[in-house]
């Protein structure tokens, strides 16, 4: 399955990708800023997240609100994301609505910061720590990928801090620290803008000449700090969280090969057998065969710097320890490195894989997400056309080598959460004895 | 700063939109097959997948009383095993073809769906049919089903916002409606399914005269009738009465209802009532009407309670939409301390919405925003082949997708105001709200909605509201 692909440059340094498909009368917008939470400064950080909030509230040209107003006013559907590398904005519309996505999305890259006041900054600071309290803190396990990333990269490295940021940062943050933001990374030269759908080259080309091209280049970013690391953590790590839960939570982390490389499909082949759907090894033993867990399933979070995580979860089942549900993983882990995996295995892996990606293709949202993805990590949204010949070129050998490279016993960190009440009960002596 | 000056004299002013390009639906074309089975086949050749959805009659509404939930484990036993191969053999088969599969029963129907690249389709189609049409019910695998949904009860006790729906549920129902109680049962009743009583409800219920079968993809209409005959050849029975679903509201005096989470740094909150059935005259007026009040992200209530308040991540109202009257309700989370500003708020645009005309510019936002989305939600097959069986379940006719952008774009501002006065009503509102009970209760007492009853997160009555935080 290949999509077509049409890729250039504007002066100004804007990166464009289309992909044209008239299945029917919709077009999705997507542009990718290369900034995520791993630019922040110290002091900072929750910033590149608030930073999406205050590009839906308005600009030189488009007042307060107007933006979801004025798409949701075309039938279309949009939102915005952060993560730890890039930050993304997307649209979905019917396709005679091009240009003004085009046109809202150049405005807000040119033109943002004459519409910005201490008001909006102060609203939205509201409206993010309620996001906080909302998907973190009221929410059972909801602080793990707060918790995860900073277990498992070293205080010093960019992906360490949470995405969402400190409160306490969050409050410090001043309108000039808006600005200085948004002039340093919200420049056509770090992004990307791709389209996917119902348009015509040409004259989408045009648009995007005649409404972005004016916008001037950025002044240049500061480099990221180092963001190498060792291929395995050195030792092994952990993190007992007691919090309000019914059920224990374990999370086993491994780092692992950067989104891309060969080592990553290998990886991801190896999470397929290990965690996808019921006919994976751990759900076959942890859920099915043993009663262990509740569910379970395994990842990547698919980093394209330094070095990815590898992560298997496992909810336990009533009465069951987390020490009873992380020696279960450990034994499944350490068997598919001591016998290798089949065939078989890697066949059934790769058959889910090539069809999750085409049922995903069927969304131009999605077309667009993509193709902003490889164009900004690797310079090239063409990557999107070899990612199931790169799945299918992983054979039993390549799973097993990266299983005995990455899943060892030097290459893990724990993260278990354990319900509060049970905590109280098994331990009330020993936290008083050491205070 | 030079450069972003000149840049801003040149920017071009917002151009207008284009002609809109015509969009239907996709076609479809409906068959009865031998068995009686309706098959409808939507030809969509975009990409080389299809998509397959099965629907019988056996959601929760045809649980027996006292054995909530066995609808959804019935459906969710189709995944264990069939006469021919235990459910991991099943899993297995399904995943060496890449096939996606799911079973599980809502309100109103047992659901199972395949979705698979065209190349795989006939053997995935052939161990689909297997699953539907002989499962083998395995009793362990049934008793670890009902451990896992005991399991995920446990859960929800920590889990605000699931908590804040079932308990919504229970305040705005009777006690006889089904709609009262969790779709997929509570402890006790989950406990009380047997074996037994999943062989009777599958042999009662899941029969191919009754059954709708929807294929959307990659294939033509003979040649997905073909498959369907051959691969549900052996599957039979007469179509199963109708359940009559009671959907009576609470005749229990009005109160608001705090379910006690200690220190919760926020609250959760629900507040509504017994809404109207899917087949309504008025559904299109409602659905613009919610549309306004709290169903899009520049509704009154999101605006008003993020934008303009700052008082949550996102809040929203919703119809939700059943053979019976589902519940309307409004929902969000909330900092502690505006918990009961937030409610009079909410309460304030509920009102308002019942006194006055909408504006011309909130309605066409509406309507053009629910128009123009139509097409985006039918990007997928299974988008396409669920569309095509809700038509079905809810009987909405062939030509439903047809006229559905003219339905809504008929909805004047007197339609809104009087669907707003016919089916909101503030003296049935209930309150739920899953918070902190001793720093908002006294609070929530001054809203003059009723007596604050307290509860904790079973759901139990507590005396003085103390009780969760000293355990």
């Amino acid at each position: 399955m290949q999509i077509p692909i049409e890729t250039f440059r504007l002066t100004n340094g804007l990166h464009v990708t289309l992909s044209e498909d008239h299945t029917a009368p919709i077009v999705a917008v997507n542009l990718w800023y290369h900034v995520g939470s791993a630019n922040e400064r110290d002091g900072l950080t929750g910033f590149a997240h608030l930073f999406e909030h205050m590009l839906f509230q308005g600009s030189e040209h488009v007042g307060t609100n107007e933006h979801f107003e004025t798409i949701q006013r075309a039938g279309g559907t949009l939102n915005g994301s952060t993560w730890l590398e890039r930050t993304n904005y997307f649209e979905t519309v019917p396709s005679n609505h091009l240009e003004s996505i085009l046109w809202l999305e150049a405005d807000r890259m040119g033109f943002l910061l004459p519409g910005m006041t201490q008001q909006k900054l102060d609203l939205q600071r509201d409206v993010v720590k309620n996001e906080r309290r909302w998907s973190m803190d009221n929410q059972p396990y909801g602080t793990w990928w707060e918790k995860l990333p900073a277990l498992c990269y070293p205080p010093t490295h960019p992906f360490h801090h949470s995405l969402i940021g400190s409160m306490e940062d969050l409050s410090a943050a001043s309108l000039e620290d808006v600005a200085s933001f948004f002039r340093t990374y919200y420049t056509p030269d770090n992004a990307v803008l791709s389209i996917a759908g119902d348009f015509d080259p040409a004259q989408a080309r045009a648009a995007i000449e005649r409404y972005f091209g004016p916008i001037p280049r950025g002044p240049g970013k500061p480099p990221l700090r180092d963001m190498s690391l060792p291929p395995v953590l050195g030792k092994r790590l952990r993190e007992t969280v007691h919090d309000d839960v019914a059920l224990s939570r374990v999370f086993l982390a491994f780092r692992s090969p950067v989104f891309g490389s060969d080592e990553y499909y290998a990886a991801s082949i190896c999470a397929a057998i290990l965690g996808m759907r019921r006919g994976c090894r751990l759900y076959r033993s942890l859920v099915r065969e043993q009663q262990l867990a509740q569910d379970t399933s395994a990842f990547t979070y698919d980093l394209a710097k330094g070095a990815d995580l590898f992560v298997i979860d496992a909810t336990a089942r009533p009465g069951v320890s987390s020490e009873t549900l992380e020696g279960a993983i450990e034994a499944e882990v350490d068997r598919l490195r001591a016998d290798g995996v089949t065939d078989e295995e890697v066949a059934r892996a790769q058959a889910l894989l090539e069809s999750d990606f085409i049922r995903s293709m069927q969304s131009a949202g999605e077309r667009a997400d993509q193709l902003s993805r490889f164009a900004t990590f690797f310079d090239e949204p063409r990557l999107v056309n070899e990612q199931l010949s790169r799945y299918r070129a992983i054979n039993s050998a390549d799973v097993d080598a990266f299983a005995r490279a990455r899943l060892g016993q030097d290459n893990r960190a724990s993260l278990v959460y354990i319900p509060r009440v049970a905590a109280d009960v098994e331990e009330p002596v020993t936290a008083g004895a050491e205070a | 700063m030079s450069a972003r000056a000149a840049a801003t004299a040149t920017f071009p002013p917002r151009p207008r939109p284009g002609r809109p390009r015509p969009y239907a639906f996709p076609g479809f074309e409906r068959r009865t097959l031998s068995s009686g089975m309706t098959l409808i086949v939507a030809p969509a050749h975009k990409l080389p997948i299809v998509s397959v959805i099965a629907i019988v009659d056996a959601g929760a509404v045809s649980d027996p009383v006292g054995r909530e939930g066995l609808a959804a484990l019935t459906a969710a036993m189709l995944s264990e095993g069939t006469a021919a191969m235990d459910g991991e053999t099943l899993a297995l088969r399904f995943e060496r073809l890449g096939a996606s599969v799911s079973a599980n029963a809502d309100w109103d129907v047992a659901t199972a769906g395949l979705t698979v690249t065209r190349e795989n389709l006939v053997p995935a189609l052939a161990l689909f049919a297997d699953m539907v049409g002989s499962p083998s019910f395995p009793a362990r695998e049934l008793e670890r089903l009902k451990a896992e949904r005991m399991a995920e009860l446990l859960q929800l006790r920590t889990e605000p916002r699931g908590l804040a729906d079932e308990l919504a549920s229970r305040f705005i129902y009777a006690p006889e409606s089904r709609y009262s109680r969790p779709e997929a049962g509570s402890p006790g009743s989950v406990a009380a399914v047997e074996g037994r009583d999943v062989g009777e409800l599958y042999s009662s219920r899941y029969r191919a005269a009754g059954a709708t079968l929807v294929v959307a993809g990659d294939v033509t209409v003979d040649d997905a009738a073909q498959l369907i005959e051959t691969a549900f050849g052996t599957w039979g029975g007469r179509a199963p009465a109708p359940i009559h679903v009671i959907d009576a509201p609470t005749a229990a005096p009005r109160s608001v209802h705090i379910v006690a989470k200690a220190d919760a740094p926020q609250s959760e909150l629900r507040l509504g009532h017994v809404g109207i059935p899917r087949i309504h005259p008025d559904y299109f007026r409602v659905v613009v009407m919610n549309a306004v009040l709290g169903g899009l992200f520049s509704s009154r209530i999101n605006l008003n309670l993020r934008e303009r308040n700052a008082f949550t991540y996102g809040a929203h109202s919703e119809f939700d939409w059943r053979r019976g009257a589902g519940p309307f309700l409004v929902s969000t989370a909330v900092a502690s301390d505006k918990t009961a500003a937030a409610a009079r708020e909410i309460l304030m645009e509920i009102d308002r919405i019942r006194t006055d005309l909408i504006d011309d510019d909130e309605l066409t936002l509406a309507t053009s925003y629910l128009s123009g989305v139509f097409p985006i939600r039918y990007e997928t097959t299974a988008a396409i082949a669920t569309a095509i069986a809700n038509m079905v379940l809810y009987g909405l006719g062939d030509s439903y997708f047809g006229s559905y952008r003219s339905n809504i774009q008929s909805v004047t501002a007197a339609d809104v105001l009087e669907a707003a006065q016919r089916h909101l009503d503030p003296a049935r509102l209930r309150l739920t709200v899953v918070g902190d009970a001793p720093s908002i209760r006294t609070e929530l007492e001054d809203l003059s909605i009723g007596p604050v009853i307290v509860y904790d997160t079973d759901g139990v009555v507590v005396a003085d509201g103390t009780r969760a935080r000293e355990a």
